[in-house]
């Protein structure tokens, strides 16, 4: 889940009768699962959260590449360089394919890209841990990738049609990304030496709760999820996914010979779900507020990327115009 | 030196050039001016590393000691790194990046477009694949030279600093030694002559398109990465590289 508290500004859902006869049309299509398309009318609401909730999900992948880029240049063998390199790549393509579609809603994407940099658009916390160790490569991919596919595939069935289609296409690369990344801790697991086994434990000790914490708060009772959920930009809630997530990931857990840093951690026959403790949310909100450990890191990386690379991009501007011009005096 | 001999180094040369130039094109993931440039960065270090692991296999099936590609590119210090000077230098600015990508795309282009008639069939394979890849390098990194050169007064300024520091350092590119000599009688490697002429060829049309001046013929050149002797930039690259492999020698599998 790369969208995480996605303001919708609903205070309460509007009933069908309280609707303008547009919205009720609007709304009517939605319940019958029929797409929405970018030239089809659409409440401005909608067409804000989608905004919101796409462009968090393209910062997300942009700014994931950099604690992935942190081992890039020090990948143990020329196989796992260049898995890493691929799983990078796909997600700078994810990031412009994904702008591409926020950008059907009128949307910039530079001034997206300016809000992020001054703080005022968010990504998945995740990002905003730390990778220490190379097994963190493989937990990454595992958990993180892991916890993304459990909500992107729920999202393949968003009402925005251009946001459904490119879930589509990402699910099936972010599959491939965890199935490599699980790869790598089995690997370590079963061939390790001790100091590598050691590593691995210690990469999901880190990463459980932070990849817990992708799913978002509790949504009983937020507003923003029920009209997210009636807009069906969201379609299932926050807990229902993060239980979804532990079933599929703790017998996975099991089978690397592996713990989850929870004592609460433990199967209930009566629910047939498994029981976890309680996510820390104190430090999710600090998180998202900005103090996370690599909150600045990550920000400042980016837009000293995009203000340094300001002459690049405004030299390419005025080439492809004096080219233009070239092309008309011929 | 017998042709045995040289075959070994001139595919690690080509091994380890592919494999330094893209260890630097990895340094900037995350940091590249657009996102459009950050997956075309990260797309050409990704054919590089493939076409040196091509080499390496090779390489070491020739040298036959029990080393794999992956110790070939993890457990050799820079005294045995064959790489190109131009491949070790340090990003800089964007210009920089470019300029070095493009010195080394027209030597890999004719290099391995040479390559493709090689009569070792292993190289002659290995080069008809890279060259497909090699050709949209070029092609990537013409076109951003010309962009920056004849682009705004900063860029082209900043494109003909990058010219003016890189310049020494291509002069290894098409200065041939006893290897690549022994190479090119054997019909494996590419001739000298034709090679340095259609560099120059190229590399001068391009910067005249840029509007930009190549250095002199004649200037000082910095050579040696060929037999080992490099700038001091390499032994950082190697330790980032070479850290997992050297801090944990046990490790038989990641």
């Amino acid at each position: 889940m790369y969208a995480q508290l996605v303001e919708t500004g609903a205070k309460r859902l509007k009933t069908l009768e309280e609707m303008s006869p547009e919205e009720r049309e609007f709304q009517e299509k939605v319940d019958a699962e029929t797409k929405i398309e970018p030239k089809n009318w659409m409440p401005e609401g909608y067409r804000k959260t989608l905004v919101r909730q796409i462009s968090q999900h393209a910062h997300s992948e942009v700014v994931g590449m950099l604690p992935e880029g942190n081992w890039v240049t020090r990948a143990p063998t020329l196989k796992r360089k260049l898995q890493l390199m691929a799983k990078i790549q796909d997600e700078a393509g994810h990031g412009l394919y994904l702008y591409s579609a926020m950008e059907t809603l009128g949307a910039d994407r530079d001034e997206e890209i300016e809000k992020l940099h001054q703080g005022k658009a968010k990504y998945s916390s995740i990002f905003n841990y730390p990778t220490l160790n190379w097994a963190d490569m493989g937990a990454v991919g595992w958990l993180v990738d892991g916890a993304a596919i459990v909500n992107q595939v729920v999202l393949q069935r968003t009402s925005y049609g251009p946001y459904s289609r490119a879930m589509v296409r990402i699910c099936k690369e972010e599959s491939f990304h965890q199935r490599q990344g699980y790869q790598i801790l089995l690997d370590m697991m079963r061939e390790g030496t001790d100091e590598q086994k050691a590593m691995v434990q210690d990469a999901i000790n880190r990463l459980w709760w932070p990849a817990l914490m992708m799913f978002g708060p509790h949504d009983d009772e937020s507003p923003n999820s029920q009209q997210s959920m009636a807009w069906k930009i969201k379609r299932k809630s926050n807990d229902e996914l993060r239980q979804m997530f532990i079933d599929q990931t703790i017998p996975q857990l099991e089978f690397l010979g592996c713990t989850a840093p929870d004592p609460d951690l433990k199967w209930n026959e009566e629910t047939g779900h498994y029981d976890f403790g309680e996510i820390n949310w104190q430090e999710f909100y600090d998180v998202l507020k900005g103090n996370g450990p690599c909150n600045r890191e990550r920000i400042n990386t980016r837009k000293k990327a995009i203000d340094e690379g300001a002459w690049v991009r405004e030299a390419a501007v005025a080439y492809a115009e004096k080219q233009k011009q070239r092309a008309k005096a011929a | 030196m017998t042709q045995a001999e040289a075959l070994q180094e001139y595919l690690l040369r080509l091994a380890d050039s592919d494999m330094i130039l893209s260890q630097r094109l990895c340094e900037l993931c995350g940091k590249a001016p657009a996102l459009e440039e950050e997956m075309a960065l990260m797309n050409v270090a990704l054919d590089l590393v493939g076409q040196a692991r091509n080499w390496y296999e090779y390489a070491a099936e020739l040298i036959d000691d029990g080393r794999d590609a992956d110790k070939l590119a993890f457990r050799r210090d820079t005294q045995d790194y064959r790489n190109l000077l131009l491949t070790e230098q340090p990003n800089e600015d964007y210009a920089v990046t470019m300029g070095r990508q493009f010195f080394f795309d027209v030597w890999h282009y004719f290099t391995l477009k040479s390559l493709t008639e090689s009569s070792d069939e292993r190289i002659a394979g290995i080069a008809s694949k890279a060259l497909k890849e090699a050709t949209y390098h070029l092609r990537r990194s013409s076109e951003w030279v010309k962009r920056l050169g004849d682009g705004t007064e900063e860029s082209h300024r900043r494109m003909q600093d990058a010219v003016d520091i890189l310049w020494r350092f291509t002069g290894e590119l098409i200065t041939p030694d006893d290897t690549d000599r022994v190479m090119a009688e054997a019909g494996i490697g590419p001739d000298p002559d034709q090679l340095a002429n259609d560099w120059r060829g190229m590399v001068t049309e391009v910067l005249t398109q840029a509007t930009l001046t190549p250095g002199a013929e004649d200037a000082w050149m910095y050579m040696g990465g060929k037999h080992g002797e490099h700038t001091e930039h390499l032994g950082f690259i190697l330790a980032e590289m070479q850290f997992l492999q050297r801090a944990y020698p046990d490790a038989t599998t990641w």
